[in-house]
Parts: structure tokens; sequence; C-alpha cells
């Protein structure tokens, strides 16, 4: 301990002091600040580029997922609409083959009442030529069977028998 | 370009030329004792981790046996009732006595101080061997106060470079800033922030750096073989802590204050706190003064331990005159050597890393309750 | 400088160098077990080594 205070130099001890003040003064504004400013900036810059480049990645993303929604929605709007078109379509053919049932069945009754009423005009017709060539061949079997007296007796005679007076 | 490598080649011829011919011996000292040597060598190292006036790189004897020194003399600085300015020339090395003013000066060549004399330059000792004479006030530009200046101007060249270089090409560092640069960016990343905090850290950044580099340059320019040791000097250590010491307490928040003086808060009433706080108290405050003082120690005695070590293992060469421990003495100054690169950074980061935690302490604001848990007190 | 002061400084420095001994041993297990907390350990060991390495100083300068 004696020693070291025997080898203590107030000089050297002011020198050092005065000197390493002054240095660090210099130091500090001619080298320490600009340079820690300088890779401050570089690291921010560096930093700032990383984000940024973050950034890009993130928003390419975000617009490939755009992208995919779009695409997914498009899909969407074409099915749906492919949908509508089929559904269009089978409900056209239905309808257009219950109205063609509809026609052919109408037809059908038309025809058929047609058939029916001209069956019956020529039932009648057949009924009346039916009945007027009876009538004829009556009454020319009557003229034949008539021509005659005595069979007209006879007839008169079965005629009143028939005819039982009550 | 070439003329920079010119004088790179130069300084490195110069290093190496020192460090062979600072422990040259001369061949007629071959009939010196071993003991003799010993002495000598000793003596040298003591010399050689001393602060010296003039800068010598170094010495040898010549043929003619005397003492030849190989260097450049600094200015004295005194103040003695009058400020007496000279050339440490003029000194020769204690063996003159300088007459400025009315004055005498004379060198004490045991402790190369500067001591006032009659005109004869008689210097008293007392039984203990120290100098009764009176010792003026010494601002002198000693050895290490010439190296000093040297670093500064050598890190204001480097960083005002490096951060010259930023601008000439967009924000990144060229030539040996590629190299200080990470260096910087370690200080900050993993001694500032970790212990300061991110939002207080860059106040104390000017200091950390430069003390960082500061301590480091010097420490190695101490394992160059010109007899520099400026870090290992307590004076200097003294002024490095006594500048943290500063730093820590003027900046200290309330937190820090409160954290001395009331370490219990509101955990207890006070009558209760009064007895611990009669202990308590006077062991945080002298603990303010504590961190600073093992700071200065750990520094001063790490580099001068260096140094002794490092001297005596080369004297080591000389002593043994033989081929086999010259050997084992060179190959284990060697690892020394090594050793000591590694301590010179290590020191320079110990002290960089001990005044951010200081200043850590010194600038926290948060919750005392739940800091409080794992306490430790950091001397 | 009297004989037991030399003795009692060099004790506190077999002290000492045990103490940093174990602070570099136990460091190095807690590096083996978790290699990626190595920066932390390495800082919390320098920083625990400084602190015994500060009594070893005090010692010697005492004696």
């Amino acid at each position: 301990m004696e020693k070291l205070i025997g080898e203590f130099s107030v000089g050297l001890f002011f020198w050092q002091t005065l000197l390493f003040v002054t240095l660090l003064f210099l130091l500090k504004k001619y080298a320490w600040k600009p340079i820690l400013d300088a890779v401050n900036e570089r690291e921010e810059g560096i930093k700032k580029a990383l984000e940024s480049a973050e950034q890009a990645k993130e928003e390419m993303a975000n617009m490939n997922a755009d992208n995919e929604k779009l695409l997914k929605e498009a899909r969407a709007e074409r099915d749906a609409m492919l949908k509508e078109a089929r559904e269009i379509k089978s409900k056209l053919i239905g309808d257009a083959k219950d109205e063609a049932k509809v026609e052919a069945d109408k037809l059908m009754t038309q025809a058929q009442a047609a058939i029916e009423s001209e069956k019956k005009a020529a039932i009648a017709e057949i009924k009346e030529q039916v009945a007027s060539l009876s009538l004829d061949i009556a009454e020319k079997v009557i003229k034949e069977a008539l021509s005659k007296d005595d069979q007209q007796q006879k007839l008169v005679k079965n005629l009143l028998d028939d005819t039982t007076l009550n | 370009m070439q003329g920079k490598r010119l004088i790179h080649l130069l300084f490195g011829i110069a290093f190496l030329t020192a460090s062979f011919s600072a422990y040259a011996s001369d061949p007629k000292k071959g009939a010196l004792t071993p003991q003799d040597r010993k002495t000598e060598v000793s003596a040298y190292v003591k010399h050689h981790n001393l602060d010296t006036h003039d800068f010598g790189l170094f010495s040898y004897t010549g043929a003619d046996g005397a003492h030849h020194q190989i260097g450049f003399p600094l200015p004295v600085i005194l103040w003695a009732d009058g400020l007496h300015v000279f050339s440490s020339g003029a000194l020769h090395h204690g063996e003159s006595v300088v007459a400025s003013g009315d004055k005498y000066f004379a060198l004490d060549t045991h402790s190369y101080k500067i001591y006032e004399t009659d005109a004869s330059g008689v210097l008293n000792y007392d039984a203990d061997h120290h100098v009764t004479n009176v010792a003026p006030l010494d601002f002198s530009i000693t050895k290490s106060v010439f190296m000093i200046m040297l670093v500064s101007v050598m890190l204001f060249m480097i960083f005002m470079g490096l951060a010259k270089s930023y601008a000439k090409n967009q924000s990144l560092p060229s030539g040996v800033g590629r190299f200080f640069e990470p260096i910087v960016l370690y200080i900050r990343d993993d001694i500032a922030i970790p212990n300061i905090g991110p939002e207080k850290y860059q106040r104390y950044m000017p200091y950390l750096l430069t003390v960082f580099f500061f301590i480091w340059f010097l420490n190695l320019f101490g394992l160059t073989p010109l007899g520099i040791n400026v870090t290992g000097n307590i004076a200097i250590t003294t002024a490095l802590a006594v500048i943290t010491f500063l730093i820590t307490n003027f900046t200290g928040t309330k937190d820090y204050w409160k954290h001395i003086f009331d370490p219990l808060g509101h955990a207890m009433p006070w009558v209760a706190k009064l007895p611990i706080y009669i202990i308590l108290v006077p062991i945080e405050v002298l603990g303010i003064f504590i961190k600073p003082f093992s700071l200065l120690i750990r520094l001063y005695a790490n580099m001068q331990a260096g140094h002794i070590v490092l001297g005596s293992l080369i004297g080591l060469i000389y002593v043994f005159q033989n081929w086999l421990g010259g050997t084992l003495a060179f190959g284990l100054s060697f690892a020394i050597s090594l050793i000591e690169l590694l301590v010179a950074l290590l020191q320079a980061y110990i002290f960089t890393m001990l005044s951010a935690l200081y200043f850590g302490f010194a600038s926290e604001t948060h919750d005392h309750a739940v800091e409080h848990d794992g306490e430790v007190q950091h001397l | 400088m009297t004989i037991p002061t030399i003795v009692g400084a060099g004790l506190v420095v077999i002290g000492v160098g045990i103490g940093i001994g174990q602070i570099g041993g136990k460091a190095m297990e807690a590096i083996a077990r978790q290699p990626e907390a190595y920066g932390k350990i390495q800082t919390a060991m320098l920083i625990a080594a400084a602190l015994v390495e500060g009594i070893g100083f005090a010692a010697i300068f005492a004696a």
C-alpha cells in the first residue's frame, strides 16, 4: 500500500485526466457519434428493408388469397349458373311435356267425341235405313200376301182372334 | 501506399532491433557473477516498469565500458515556487544537476523522480532509501504522458477515419474500420445494452468505447519492448477509475441513491429499519468507493504483474547463460507473451464491462421490490 | 514485508486461485450443458472471476 502511494504521480494523474477527457470529448464528437449514427442508420435501413420485404410477402399472400377467393367465387357462380340453366332446361322440358300431354289429351278427347258423334250419327242413319228397308220389305211382303182374298180373310180372322175383347 | 508500407516496415524493424538490443549483453559482462546478473536484471525490470522523463528505446554498454542509452529526451515541467521547464536531456540520466531559475534539480536514479537539490546535486536518503529532498510538483511530459498522447492521436485518427469511411462508402466501413467496427458493435450490443439497458445505454457509449480502446491500445503498447508501462501505473488507473466513479455518481438516478440510503424501502417501518441501516448504509456507501477502487487496483496489478513476469522471464535468459536454461526461459517467456496478449484485451474488456455494470446500477429505474431478490453486492 | 504477511498473502492467493478455478470449471460445465447460453455464461464468469481476483490483489498489496 505504502509503495503504491509512493508510486502515485500527481503530474501523471493530471495529464492522464486532462488528455483522456479531451480524447473522450474529441472522439465523442468526431468519431463515436458519427459511427454509432451510421451503424444505427444502417441497421435501421436493414430492418426497414426486411420489414418491407415481409410486408410485400404478406401483401403477395393476401393477393393470392384474394385471387383464390375470386376464383372460388367465380367457380361458385359458374356452378350456380350451370345449375340454374340445367334446372330451367329440365323445367322447360317438363313444361313442354306437360303441355303436349294436355294438348294430346284434349285432341284425343275431341277425337273420341267426334268419333262418338259420328258413330251415333252412323248408327242413327243405319237405323233409319234399316227401318225404311224393313218398311219396304214389309210393304212388299204384305203386298204379296194380301193379294188374295182368302189370305186377307185369314189374317183378319187371326187378328180378330188375337184381339180379345176385354 | 508504397510510403505507408515502408513506414510499417521501418517500424517493424525498429521494434525488432529494439527488442534484441534492449537485453543484448556485452561479451565483457561474461565476467559478471550470476548474482550480479540477477541484481542487474531485477534493476532493469524495475526500471522498465517505472515512468521516466526520457523516451529510452534501448541501451548498451560500449567497448569502453560506458553505458549508452539510445532514445530521445522529453520536456520536464516542474512547479516549485514558479514554473521550471527544461529538456530531460539536461539531466543526463541522473548524472547532471540542472539549474533552472534559482533552483537546482537532480534525478534520483532509484525512483526516477526529480528532486530539488543544492548546486552540487546532493540527494539525501533516509534509512529506507527514500529521498528526503523536497520534491517539486512534476507535470513533465514523461514517457507515459508521451505514450498517452501518441495513443490518443492514434485512436483519434483510426476512429475518425472509420467515421469518415461511412460517409464515403454508403454506411460501410473500409480499411482498418472493418476490423474495429465489429468491436465497437460488440461493446454496444454485448457490454452496454445488456448491462445498462436499451433506453439509457447511449449516453454512456462514448465513455465505454473510449476507455476500452484506450486501455487496450496502451496494454498492447506495453507488450512492445519499449518499456512502456502506462496502464500498469497507479496514477493512470486511478484517473480512469475516478472518471468511472464520477460518471456513475453524477448520472445516478433517484432509485440508485435510494438503493444506497434506503435499500429496504417500504418493506419495514422505520423503527425496524434503523438498527439495520446503522450497519447497512455504511457498507453501501463504502461500496460506492470500493467499486472504482477495485477497478483501478485490478488493472494496475494485472498489467504490472504481467510486465514483471515477462521482464523476469526474459531476464532469466541472461541469468542462465546456457543453452538449456535459455531455451526454456525463451519458451516460457514466449508463452507468457501470448497470455499477456490475451490479458491486454481481457483487462480492457473487464474494465469496460464493470464500468458498464456500475453505470447500469446508477441508471436503473425499476421496481425495487422485484429487483431486490437476486441482489448481489458487486465489489 | 515480514514473513507472516507474505505467508498470509500467499494463503489468500491460494484461495483466490481455487475460487477462480471453481468459477472457470463451473462455467465450462454450464456451457457444456447449455452451449447456446455461451455468451451470457462467459460474461458472468468473467465478472465473477474479476471480483474474486480483486480480493487477491487487495491481499497482495496489503502485504
